[in-house]
């Protein structure tokens, strides 16, 4: 099933001969539960196309769908229920507000939806459970690593059951150690059925993708599904040939 | 070294064996310095000898004939399977860089498409590999070998991206 599709969506910057096609008639269809990456180059579009998808920006033209509602006829308020309440964001740089502790930043998405403090709170401290924190919930963000950072912000991004989120970057900010936690936070959501789509250079993040985007100057020009079909056995990967039977 | 790579350096325009050596010069600058001109025609006589490469001989007026060679039908079909072949991980980059000189040297496949299906090939493997290494306790010793893997297979995807650059702009430009 379809959760999300764009219809020749467009997004031009500039005007004249400094105009900039940054999102150049593409369509896109996310089912649910999928997994997307969209990878290409700096300046290639990602971002502002993932900008378009969730309401944060609208298209010069072009159609959004997420689940049966048009997200680029919504009005001002319209857009900002649709990013609290059916859209979680993950950004590069995190973006939690640095005077709340961890947990008060995962729960606040939920009390601004109109959730009572205590479900608001006994539904953050799960998250908090689920991303690996729950001892770190009355620290300040501070007080936390980067890698903490970024899974304060996915569980705040989770706190509205959302029907799909998206991550700039997810891992843009941090090492190599940090990044391999969000790549497991990221595998356990997709196997519990989160739609997810991901703009990343990370190959690592990327590969954790059921589907794999190529974007160059505002468009899509490779796109292919990662699951299934690879030739290569493990063995071989790793320089065992004599061990393995395909050698 | 490959038989395909001599022959897909061919496939641009018949040429003499000189020649040959002049575009391999070009492509690999110093990663080429080991290679010797017996390889080369080595390798064009065994092509020869197997039908994928034509040799005629060009009459020399003060010098013994110069020998012209161009590939056969079967040559040619040699080489654009090659180009659509994605191979890893034989660590062997030259391979990887001639096969995209001579796909657009000749014109006969585009470079960053060759580019893109191998991304695609690599990636398919650092989701494998990946996948693997997640479901082993941190401790496992298996675990240290497929970062190890996925480490490698980065690199590599790293090295791809400049390629694409590279190409695209060359491509553009042309």
């Amino acid at each position: 099933m379809t959760l999300l599709s764009a219809r020749r969506l467009s997004k031009s910057y500039g005007r004249g001969g400094g105009l900039v096609r940054a999102v150049d008639d593409v369509d896109l269809d996310v089912g649910a539960g999928e997994t997307v990456a969209v990878m290409g180059p700096s300046g290639c579009g990602k971002s502002t196309l993932l900008h378009l998808l969730g309401g944060l920006d609208r298209p010069d033209s072009g159609e959004i769908t997420l689940a049966g509602e048009r997200v680029d006829q919504q009005g001002e308020r319209g857009l900002a229920r649709l990013r609290r309440d059916a859209v979680g964001f993950v950004f590069q740089a995190f973006y939690l507000m640095d005077e709340l502790t961890a947990v008060e930043n995962v729960e606040l998405p939920a009390l601004l939806a109109g959730r009572s403090p205590r479900a608001a709170r006994g539904r953050a401290l799960e998250l908090l459970e689920r991303t690996g924190l729950k001892d770190r919930a009355r620290f300040l963000p501070s007080a936390l690593s980067g890698g903490q950072r970024q899974r304060v912000a996915i569980a705040r991004a989770l706190a509205n059951d959302p029907l799909l989120v998206l991550a700039d970057e997810p891992t843009g900010n941090l090492d190599s150690a940090a990044t391999l936690e969000v790549l497991r936070l990221f595998e356990g959501l997709h196997e519990a059925g989160q739609t997810l789509v991901v703009v990343t250079h990370d190959a690592r993040i990327a590969a954790t993708a059921d589907r794999l985007i190529t974007m160059r100057d505002g468009a899509f020009v490779d796109e292919t599904r990662l699951t299934g079909g690879t030739s290569g056995s493990l063995a071989r990967l790793a320089g065992l040939a004599g061990l393995d039977p395909e050698a | 070294m490959q038989q395909e790579v001599v022959l897909a350096m061919l496939a641009k325009e018949p040429t003499y064996g000189y020649e040959l050596r002049a575009r391999f010069r070009q492509a690999l600058g110093p990663v080429g310095a080991e290679l010797n001109a017996g390889q080369i025609y080595v390798t064009l006589t065994r092509l020869e000898r197997a039908g994928l490469v034509s040799v005629t001989a060009e009459p020399g007026q003060t010098r013994p004939d110069r020998r012209v060679y161009e590939l056969t039908a079967g040559g040619q079909q040699r080489v654009a399977a090659w180009l659509a072949e994605v191979a890893w991980p034989r660590p062997d980059l030259a391979e990887f860089h001639l096969k995209l000189i001579a796909a657009a040297a000749a014109g006969l496949a585009d470079p960053v498409a060759i580019v893109d299906a191998q991304r695609r090939e690599l990636l398919r493997r650092l989701r494998d590999v990946q996948r693997a290494a997640l479901a082993e306790p941190g401790t496992s010793d298996a675990a240290l070998l497929l970062e190890g893997i996925a480490l490698r297979l980065q690199a590599d995807l790293r090295w791809l991206e400049a390629c694409e650059r590279t190409w695209t702009t060359r491509r553009s430009e042309s």
